[in-house]
C-alpha cells in the first residue's frame, strides 16, 4: 500500500528539522530512507512512534562509532601520562574545552599538567594561564612564536617527571586546508614520541556547534593529519544543534564524547545522544 | 563530497535531453539540483527553498525551456540571482564621526578581536586615520591581553582598564580617551555572545545606546551553518547593525551563511577576513561569493 498523505507531510517535515539542525542532505536522505523503510515494514501509524524510530536511528548512526553510553575518556592507570592533544579550526573553543577538562580530571582525583603549544594566536598562551590558575594545575610554556613542538616536548618531559596522570596539550586552530599547519601537528606529534612513545594517545577533535557542513572536511583532513580518536562538540547552549557529527561520526567512526554549553569550568557535559537527537525538536 | 554545481546540472539536463522536449516537469527537476547545492553550501532551509522558487519562475518567464543550452542558461540565471541577492558593489563603513565609534558584535571565537585588530590596520594604512581600539571584553580570559599583543603588532593603541568590569564605562572612556588623544576612529571589540544569553545580549544595547556608534559590525564565522539566520535576526533585532563581517573565508567553506545573512537581515556585507594575520582582509565581491557557493 501507498503512503498516506500524513505520512509524505510527517516526513517532509522531518527533512525540515534534520536538515535545519545542521545534520546535512546526504545524512538527513539516510535517515529518512530508515525511517521509510521501517514505516512501510512495522505498519507505522501515528507521530508519537515515529518519534522513538527517529530517535532508534539517529542514536544507530552513532552507536556505530561507540557513542551513547558511557563516552568519557577514560584514562587508564598503565598509560602514564595519558598525553591528550587537541586540535580544531580557529575559534572553536579547544583551549577553553582543555579548561573544562583540566578541571574534570582534577576533580577526580588525578593529576593533570598543561602544554600550551599554540605559541601563534595572541595571547594564547595568557589565556590558558588564565585557566591553569582557574583549575590549579601547572602549565609548561615558552615564549610566544617559539615551536609548538618544543613545548609539547617540554610538557611531556614535565609530566613525567612529576609523575602526572594527564597531559593536555593546546595547539594553535588552523584551518584544515592549510598543508603547512596540518603538518606541523604531525610534527608535534613525532616530537611527543621522543618522551611518550605511544603518544598522544587521544586526539580531541574540537567542532564548533554552529558550523555548518564544512565540519566534514575538518573531520576528514584532521583525521588524516592526526587520528582523531574522539570529538567534542561546543557552544551547544545556543540555538545551534551541531547535527552535522551525526554524520560525521557515521562515516568516520569517531565518537563524540563531550560538548560544551557554555564558558564557565563546568559546562562541559558528557555526550548523551538520545539528548541530543531531542535537542534538534526543541527551540 | 561536494560535486560542483554546473556538473550537476549539466548531468540534469543530460537526463531531460533524452526526454526530446524540456518541459516545466524537467526544470523543477534541475532546481532540486540547485537546491541541493545550495543546502550543501549552508544556504539557510527555508531561504534555499524560496530561492529556488524565484530562479523557477525566472526561468519559466524566460525561455530557458526552448534555448540550445539550457544548462548554462539556469546556471547564469542561478548565479545572477545569487549575486544580486548578496547586494552590489562592496559598501565602505562609515567615518564621518570625530572621532566615528565602531562598535564590533557577533557569537563566541567568530573574530571580532581579531577583525578589530584587522581594520585598525587598513584604516591606518589605506585611509590614513589614527585609530584608538578599546577593550570591552571583560570576560573571556586574557581578552584584554589579546588586543593589546593586536594593537602592538599594527602599531595602533588599545585603551583599557583592568580595573573596571562595566564595558559600558571602558567603551565612554576609550572614546574620551580617543578625543583627547586626537585619535579619529574608535574601535571598540567586545565579548562574544550568545543570541540567547538576555543579559548579554543587553549588555551590547547599552553599549551601543551609549556610545551611538557610527558604525555597528556583525562579524560571522563564515563556516556558520543553519542557525546563522536566527544569530543574524536577534543581533540585527537588538542592535540594527550597519554591516556584517564574515571571517575565515581562506578555508575551503562554502560560505552559504552569507546568503541567508543578506536575506533575513538585508544588511550589507562589507569585509571579508581571509586568514589570521592583519593584512588578511578584503573587501567583499558579490560575484565571486556567488562562485564559491555555488563551487564554481
Ligand atoms: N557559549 C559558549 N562559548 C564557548 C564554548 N566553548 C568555548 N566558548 C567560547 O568561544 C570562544 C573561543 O574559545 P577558545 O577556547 O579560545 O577557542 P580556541 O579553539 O582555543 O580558539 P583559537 O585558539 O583561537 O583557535 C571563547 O570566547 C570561549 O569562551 C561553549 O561551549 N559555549
Ligand atoms: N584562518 C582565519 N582565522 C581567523 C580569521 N579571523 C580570525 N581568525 C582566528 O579565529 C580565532 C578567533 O578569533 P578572535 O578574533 O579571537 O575571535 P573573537 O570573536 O574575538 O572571539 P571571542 O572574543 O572569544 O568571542 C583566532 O584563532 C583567530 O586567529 C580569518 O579570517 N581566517
Ligand atoms: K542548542
Ligand atoms: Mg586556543
Ligand atoms: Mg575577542
Amino acid at each position: 500500500a501507498g503512503k498516506s498523505k500524513v505520512d509524505d507531510e510527517v516526513l517532509d517535515n522531518l527533512e525540515e528539522v534534520l536538515v535545519t539542525s545542521d545534520v546535512g542532505v546526504n545524512t538527513t536522505l539516510k535517515i529518512i530512507e530508515r525511517i521509510e523503510e521501517r514505516v512501510s515494514r512495522d505498519k507505522y501509524m501515528g507521530t508519537d512512534e515515529l518519534n522513538t524510530i527517529l530517535r532508534e536511528e539517529i542514536a544507530g548512526l552513532l552507536s556505530e562509532t561507540n557513542s551513547g553510553e558511557d563516552t568519557e575518556i577514560a584514562v587508564p592507570k598503565d598509560k602514564k601520562p595519558y598525553v591528550i592533544m587537541v586540535v580544531g579550526v580557529n575559534g572553536v573553543g579547544k583551549t577553553t574545552t582543555i579548561g573544562k577538562l583540566a578541571h574534570k580530571f582534577k576533580a577526580s582525583g588525578m593529576k593533570v599538567v598543561l602544554g600550551a603549544a599554540d605559541t601563534f594566536r595572541a595571547a594564547a598562551i595568557d589565556q590558558l594561564e588564565v585557566w591553569a590558575k582557574r583549575v590549579d594545575v601547572p602549565i609548561v610554556k615558552q615564549k610566544m612564536g617559539s615551536d609548538p613542538a618544543s613545548v609539547a616536548f617540554d610538557t611531556l618531559n614535565s609530566a613525567v617527571a612529576e609523575n602526572a596522570d594527564v597531559v593536555l596539550v593546546d595547539t594553535a586552530g588552523r584551518l584544515h586546508n592549510k598543508v603547512n599547519l596540518m603538518n606541523e601537528l604531525s610534527k608535534v606529534k613525532r616530537v611527543m614520541q621522543k618522551v611518550v612513545p605511544d603518544a598522544p594517545h587521544e586526539v580531541l577533535l574540537v567542532l564548533d556547534g554552529s558550523t555548518g557542513q564544512n565540519a566534514f572536511e575538518q573531520a576528514k583532513q584532521f583525521t588524516k593529519a592526526t587520528e582523531v580518536t574522539s570529538l567534542a562538540v561546543t557552544k551547544l547552549d545556543g540555538t545551534a544543534k551541531g547535527g552535522v557529527v551525526i554524520g560525521i561520526s557515521d562515516q568516520f567512526q569517531i565518537p563524540v564524547k563531550y560538548i560544551g554549553v557554555g564558558e564557565g569550568i563546568e559546562d562541559l557535559q558528557v555526550f548523551n545522544k538520545f539528548e541530543f537527537v531531542d535537542s534538534f525538536f526543541k527551540i | 563530497m561536494f560535486d560542483n554545481l554546473s556538473e550537476k546540472l549539466d548531468k540534469a539536463f543530460h537526463v531531460l535531453k533524452g526526454h526530446g522536449q524540456i518541459t516545466e516537469i524537467n526544470v523543477a527537476e534541475t532546481l532540486k539540483e540547485v537546491r541541493r547545492a545550495l543546502l550543501d553550501a549552508d544556504v539557510n532551509f527555508k531561504i534555499a527553498k524560496e530561492f529556488t522558487n524565484t530562479v523557477k519562475e525566472k526561468a519559466l518567464g524566460q525561455n530557458v525551456l526552448t534555448t540550445l543550452q539550457p544548462g548554462q542558461l539556469m546556471v547564469k540565471l542561478v548565479k545572477d540571482e545569487l549575486t544580486e541577492l548578496m547586494g552590489g558593489d562592496a559598501e565602505e563603513i562609515d567615518l564621518s564621526g570625530n572621532p566615528s565609534v565602531i562598535l564590533m558584535s557577533g557569537l563566541q571565537g567568530s573574530g571580532k578581536t581579531t577583525f578589530s585588530g584587522k581594520l585598525a590596520n587598513y584604516l591606518k594604512n589605506k585611509k590614513t586615520k589614527k585609530p584608538l581600539l578599546v577593550a570591552c571584553d571583560v570576560y573571556r580570559p586574557a581578552a584584554i591581553d589579546q588586543l593589546h599583543v593586536v594593537g602592538d603588532q599594527i602599531g595602533v593603541e588599545v585603551y583599557s582598564d583592568r580595573d573596571n568590569n562595566d564595558p559600558v564605562a571602558i567603551a565612554k572612556a576609550g572614546i574620551a580617551h580617543a578625543k583627547s588623544t586626537g585619535c579619529n576612529v574608535v574601535i571598540i571589540d567586545t565579548a562574544g555572545r550568545l543570541a540567547v544569553d538576555e543579559q548579554m545580549m543587553d549588555e551590547i544595547s547599552n553599549i551601543h545606546k551609549a556610545i551611538e556608534p557610527q558604525e555597528t559590525l556583525f562579524v560571522v564565522d563564515s563556516m556558520t551553518g543553519q542557525d546563522a539566520v536566527n544569530t543574524a535576526k536577534a543581533f540585527n533585532d537588538v542592535l540594527n547593525f550597519d554591516g556584517v563581517i564574515l571571517t575565515k573565508l581562506d578555508g575551503d567553506t562554502r560560505g552559504g551563511a552569507a546568503i541567508s545573512i543578506k536575506s533575513v537581515v538585508d544588511k550589507p556585507i562589507k569585509f571579508i577576513g581571509t586568514g589570521e594575520k592583519m593584512e588578511a582582509i578584503d573587501v567583499f565581491h558579490p560575484s565571486r561569493m556567488a562562485d564559491r557557493i555555488l563551487g564554481m
